[in-house]
């Protein structure tokens, strides 16, 4: 296929227009930081350094950043685990009721957040009794995040194959030999692309969290939630905004660089 | 991966020194022996994860959405009433909303699939291939910014005296205000990436020798799109309507802060849990998203869009 140079040309400037689309708001967010005008009228009024003082100051700020680390990091871990055991078996094992497992696996993303959120709050409260807590939080965001992980360790090993394995054992490797020696290195890259997801996605979570998480605790979306509409706070959250967009650029970076075809956004194979 | 073929005479130095010897243990050679005890172990974790969280969880839901609540305590009494259902199926309040959120989760679809094929095309086939990479870190960089500071943001756009009233007014044309319209262009906003990664990935699959093939035999670009290139992403597109279906049929948020008085089924569910403290009424309601995400996965399973997730 050939395209002409006017095609070219034409898919080029609508690719400038929806990069304009997505990253103004994400610049107004920038502008807004530094906006002097907390109604954020445009165009901007004056400059202020106030609200980045302010959010370096905030103790809020700081416990719900670190609530929201800590639920990230325990979720990940947890669902590097659970998804790379999971797709291991769905991919190298056949076994009655493996098709229903490979669509329920997928149900926690593919069902809205409100759903899983709903579900899990009646079944600690209603059903169990369980308080709700940061730990529930990190029950709920493992259950997600297990999917990212899953999704990436399974394209990896599609692409793998099996007989790599069967020559380990075959050269006298046990199971945990071959694991370590063969599988794991195979999977390395598509398990860090999988586990920055999943940490990404815990990190800005707010549905599932908001049904989910005890009263008093905070992880740093809720707090987002619960300052965004108060006048004095609102231009320190677009100061947190702006923080979180610049910090995460590293990890994207390193993503892509590491594992180059393989990243997953949540499924998107990238 | 390099395999030590070296061939070193028996006894010699050193021939059970390079490659890492396996360590025999009782475990290990048992593991070996049956696949079937290997399975159990690799999959009673994961599998016992999903059933006893997430299955269990949607089960005790459906249960719930037959129970009541006690007026006087509050709380949840189990006492079997069809009364949600019928309520959340037969009023006419909740209809109204169910048509309106799915209206809400059609649109923003529609809009990110017109949005994303031609920005993920020019990715994967047109633009030089030292961009590729970099524009593929710019559409997903922002998923990484806060969900809720891009709604906000828009809130910011849509408001009286921001940009969009501001870019608008030359041409006079005017900001759409909070609502309905505001929600749908926040939703399209905030999911594209969503939408563009799993099609760019889609179409980065499909080998260029194909459509060189397809050219070669005197297909015109957009014949060749039709009838080559659109085939092959099918899948990839139902990836990406999954998410922004789904993630739009569930969102309150975003209709809280942009959406005016809009009310969406989260909206309900939300208030149900929280204000109103009606848990029952409220897994009444989020049946509602689960039979149709259900409904639209079983459509789509045969078309392997659940495998491009």
């Amino acid at each position: 296929m050939r395209l002409s140079r006017s095609a070219k040309v034409v898919l080029g400037i609508v690719t400038a227009l929806v990069f304009l689309f997505i990253y103004t708001p994400l610049l107004l967010v920038v502008v807004n930081s530094f906006n002097a005008d907390r109604t954020f009228g445009w165009p901007p009024k004056g400059f202020t350094l106030e609200w980045w003082g302010k959010a370096f100051d905030s103790p809020g700020v700081r416990d719900a950043v670190v609530s929201s680390l800590w639920v990230a990091v325990v979720s990940t871990i947890i669902s590097l685990v659970l998804g790379t055991l999971l797709a291991i078996s769905l991919q190298r094992y056949e076994f009655f009721g493996r098709d229903v497992i490979n669509l329920l696996v997928i149900l926690p993303i593919a069902l809205p957040g409100v759903v899983t959120g709903i579900a899990l709050n009646n079944m600690f409260t209603t059903i169990l009794g369980v308080p709700l807590s940061l730990w529930t939080v990190v029950i709920a965001h493992a259950t997600f995040c297990m999917v990212t992980v899953f999704n990436n360790a399974i394209a990896r090993l599609r692409r793998t194959s099996a007989g790599l394995e069967e020559a380990s054992a075959d050269l006298g490797a046990g199971v945990f030999t071959t694991f370590g020696l063969v599988t794991f290195p195979q999977l390395r890259s598509a398990l860090l692309a999988g586990g920055l997801l999943a940490f990404a996605l815990s990190f800005d979570e707010i549905i599932v969290t908001t049904f989910t998480i005890g009263a008093g605790e905070t992880t740093l979306p809720i707090w987002i939630l619960q300052n965004l509409f108060r006048p004095n706070q609102a231009p320190v959250v677009n100061v947190v905004a702006v923080v979180l967009i610049v910090v995460s650029i590293v990890p994207i970076w390193l993503a892509q660089r590491l594992s180059g075809d393989s990243v997953r956004v949540s499924g998107a194979r990238v | 991966m390099a395999l030590h073929t070296q061939q070193l005479p028996p006894g010699a130095p050193g021939d059970a020194g390079d490659v890492p010897r396996a360590k025999t243990n009782a475990f290990s050679v048992l593991l070996h022996r049956s696949p079937r005890l290997r399975l159990a172990a690799l999959l009673t974790a994961p599998a016992g994860w999903l059933v006893l969280v997430y299955i269990a969880a949607l089960a005790a839901l459906l249960i719930t959405a037959f129970w009541t609540v006690d007026t006087f305590t509050g709380e949840v009494s189990t006492v079997w009433t069809t009364e949600n259902i019928v309520t959340v199926l037969t009023d006419p309040v909740y209809q109204r909303i169910t048509l309106r959120t799915l209206w809400i989760a059609v649109a923003v679809t529609v809009i990110d699939m017109i949005l994303a094929l031609p920005i993920a095309f020019f990715i994967a086939k047109v633009a030089p291939a030292r961009w590729e990479k970099l524009l593929v870190v710019a559409v997903l960089m922002p998923l990484w910014a806060s969900y809720l500071v891009k709604a906000y943001a828009w809130r910011n756009v849509l408001s009286e005296g921001g940009l969009l009233e501001w870019l608008g007014a030359p041409i006079g044309l005017s900001s759409p205000g909070y609502g309905e319209t505001a929600v749908i262009l926040t939703l399209s906003y905030i999911w594209l990436p969503y939408m563009i990664l799993p099609i760019y990935a889609g179409f980065d699959r499909v080998p260029d020798s194909l459509l060189e093939a397809s050219g070669d035999l005197g297909a015109k670009p957009l014949t060749t799109m039709r009838l080559v290139m659109l085939p092959l992403l099918v899948p990839s597109i139902i990836a990406g309507t999954i998410f922004t279906f789904s993630l739009s049929l569930g969102d309150y948020i975003t209709a809280q802060i942009v959406g005016g008085t809009t009310q969406m089924l989260g909206t309900v569910i939300y208030a149900n849990v929280g204000a109103a403290n009606n848990l029952p009424f409220a897994a009444a309601v989020s049946l509602v998203p689960i039979a149709i995400i259900m409904f639209y996965l079983f459509v789509v399973r045969r078309t392997g869009a659940l495998n491009s997730l």
